[in-house]
């Protein structure tokens, strides 16, 4: 070892690997830019080199359906920023937690799952995934203990949101993580509000996360995206729940994942199988823009925190509110958990209550002109909409109940504009929502 | 597969194909702290086209059971009774890094039995920095973050992974935490420390060889691997450019394209 130089690793840092990871132009006609790869299919060099790709003998492209340049720079750059051995990226973030799941259950399995989720997801562990003989058990996010009593025989993993949507309640995930190693199944986590820079899962148990990166990664509310990352820690040797990882695939010629690709096998079988079976890719194009939102990850983000830490000093003293929910709130219950897993920032999704209830809430969003009424998080712009009668619609009174939401609820995904131009616009907001109304809304 | 030697539970990965004994045999010895996983952008090709791969996990690492062996003249003499457990007489040898000084004492040790000899980020001798095998041998996992760090040339640290959506450092950095590192790399570190008999073994060594070094391997660099392969009679060498001590997977085809070319020029596949 030549090297005397000092012991700390020169490794590339956060800000570093958001803009450089996974991308060697040098390798790619010097572009400095990464390149879309706008194609579906890739040459082979001979029949021995055709043979070897589909073999997994070799890396490379097929077919974009599996894999396309453009879209392993934002997996491997993905991968790199939380800290993970391995990503795979998918057209959505519903189809990055569909085929976690696929790559993990069969028919007969089951999951627990957080009771706190995006409506889509609830509905996905709910209605879709028991059309596949796979069943769900559904625990409030703060109930630890819930979780630990909730797994049975057949119980393959644990899944849920860090800070759930819409109502802001934490999983304390260092412990729910003890509880799935014990058990010996993987916590799966969805990390979308938080994205890498404000947590990193796999530094507090996780072993496999997910985001829609159409959120705050793109940033810009251009493009839709998902992906999964493997923390490449689990072993699936360790037990016989997960023969799909461990015994030899019929469709790769006997092929073991988890003896093959050890901490990347997770992430092989989902693209050898799943993207070959369902085929939820991302497109080229969109992987470019993600990529061109994560380049300014740590400067959005920091500026989505401190405005929304504004925001709920705002909320929090004003008469038209009736609750706030956020992490940074001392009252919050989950407030000094939140100190520890996410140090960078509690994030910028705020939930509140507003005075008057839904017709109230109707009339605060109906008059907003800043804040765009929408179905989505995480842009640039600042975003409201009533989970009630929008993202939680498709739920009945017992479900949104269980999931923690109210109808006097009004979810807020704060932006990076001037913070006093999204203070007036709610001015206009709440000054409507107290006007005198025909029918009262009790 | 696994199999015993010395009566402990061996693993080795066979490339995914089944192990067919009338096949002529390869064997793949991982670095320091790292395990089988290392070589699978190399060893698949091999089990595919002719071959009977193992690709092995050393004693007290990967999925392999028992203790490290401490000194390198053991391992080459485990790598011996390796063959001979899955009823071998002879086998082709390839390693990377501390594998090369393990490969290396088996050949000279084991003439009769070794047909070719491939060594990647081999050198003569491998004397650690004290600081990294003090940090290895007190179980601190910073030892393992600059193993990468150094192990990886400045272009293997923005990644571009040939397999799609795999990070580098991050893969390499899990494996060699797989198991306690005092027990795998700390052990490992001092082995490599110790080894003294590289350059004595290397004048011995009368088969085809093959060197691949890489211009920016910082833990191997191309003067050391230079200065081996000049002891070994005929030996060929190969430099990579652009590259790092982790050759088998920052340029994984480049690699495969030379050992490819090199195995079945001098160690032919049985015919399939």
């Amino acid at each position: 070892m030549a090297d005397k130089k000092g012991t700390d690793p020169k490794t590339y840092k956060f800000d570093t690997l958001s803009l450089h990871a996974g991308y060697q132009p040098h390798k790619n006609a010097g572009s400095r830019q990464v390149p879309i790869y706008q194609t579906t299919s890739y040459l082979f060099d001979d029949v021995d080199h055709a043979a070897a790709l589909f073999n997994l003998e070799r890396g490379g492209h097929i077919y974009s359906r599996i894999s396309n340049p453009t879209v392993g720079v934002l997996e491997e750059r993905v991968a790199a920023l939380e800290g993970g051995t391995a990503a795979l990226a998918t057209s959505s973030g519903m189809s990055a937690i569909f085929l976690t799941v696929m790559t993990l259950c069969e028919a007969g399995d089951h999951l627990v799952v957080s009771s706190q989720l995006y409506g889509g997801t609830v509905n996905l562990f709910r209605l879709t995934l028991p059309k596949f003989g796979i069943k769900c058990t559904f625990v409030k996010p703060r109930d630890t203990e819930g979780f630990k009593k909730a797994i049975q025989k057949n119980t393959k993993g644990i899944f849920g949101e860090l800070v759930g949507n819409p109502g802001n309640e934490l999983m304390n995930m260092p412990e729910i993580a003890k509880i799935a190693h014990e058990a010996g199944i993987p916590l799966m986590v969805d990390a979308t509000y938080q994205t890498p820079y404000l947590c990193k899962p796999f530094e507090h148990g996780a072993d496999i996360v997910v985001h829609s990166l159409t959120k705050w990664m793109a940033g810009h509310g251009s493009s839709m995206a998902g992906i999964l990352i493997e923390g490449g820690n689990f072993d699936w040797m360790q037990n016989d729940k997960f023969p799909t990882m461990t015994k030899p695939y019929e469709g790769y010629h006997g092929l073991s994942f988890a003896e093959e690709f050890g901490p990347t096998a997770f992430t092989m079988k989902a693209r050898a199988e799943g993207m070959r079976d369902f085929g939820p890719c991302l497109s080229p194009q969109n992987a470019w823009n993600v990529l061109q939102g994560i380049e300014t990850l740590s400067v959005r983000m920091k500026k989505h925190c401190s405005n929304a830490e504004e925001m709920v000093k705002y909320l929090l003293g004003h008469d038209s509110v009736a609750w706030v929910s956020h992490p940074s709130v001392p009252d919050h219950p989950d407030h000094d958990l939140a100190k520890k897993l996410l140090p960078n920032g509690r994030g910028s999704m705020i939930a509140f209550g507003i005075k008057g209830g839904k017709d109230a809430g109707v009339e605060f969003i109906n008059n907003v002109k800043l804040a765009s009424h929408l179905a989505n998080v995480g842009d640039t712009r600042t975003l409201v909409i009533h989970p009630a009668s929008g993202t939680h619609s498709q739920m009945d009174e017992a479900t949104l109940k269980f999931a923690g939401l109210s109808h006097d609820m009004i979810r807020l995904s704060v932006g990076i504009e001037d913070i006093n131009d999204i203070k007036n616009d709610f001015e206009v907001g709440f000054k409507a929502s107290r006007k005198p109304r025909l029918v009262s809304n009790q | 597969m696994k199999f015993k030697v010395n009566g402990q539970e061996v693993f080795a990965s066979t490339g995914g194909r089944p192990f067919d004994k009338n096949k002529p045999l390869i064997i793949f010895v991982h670095g320091s702290g790292l395990t089988h996983m290392t070589w699978v952008l190399q060893t698949r090709y091999f089990a595919f086209h002719g071959y009977s791969v193992l690709a092995l996990d050393m004693p007290g690492h990967g999925l392999s059971s028992g203790e490290s062996l401490k000194s390198i003249e053991d391992m080459a003499d485990w790598i011996n009774n390796v063959i001979d457990a899955v009823g071998y007489k002879e086998a082709s040898l390839v390693g990377h890094s501390q594998g090369c000084l393990v490969t290396v004492e088996c050949t000279s040790r084991y003439p009769d039995k070794i047909k070719t000899l491939s060594l990647m980020g081999g050198a003569g001798a491998i004397p650690m920095n004290l600081e990294l095998l003090t940090l290895a041998e007190n179980n601190d996992p910073k030892a393992v973050d600059l193993m990468m760090d150094w192990a990886h040339g400045p272009a293997g640290h923005f990644g571009g992974h040939p397999v799609p959506g795999l990070y580098h450092i991050n893969t390499g950095g899990m494996l060699a935490k797989s198991r306690t590192i005092k027990d795998t790399l700390g052990v490992d570190f001092r082995a490599c420390d110790n080894y003294k008999n590289g350059f004595e073994a290397a004048k011995k060594i009368k088969i085809p060889t093959l060197s691949i070094l890489a211009t920016d391997d910082k833990m191997c660099p191309v003067k050391e691997g230079k200065k081996l392969a000049d002891l070994i009679e005929g030996s060929q060498v190969d430099i990579i450019d652009n590259c790092g001590h982790m050759m088998l997977l920052e340029e994984a085809d480049r690699v495969l394209k030379v050992l490819k070319n090199f195995i079945t020029t001098n160690f032919p596949p049985k015919k399939i």
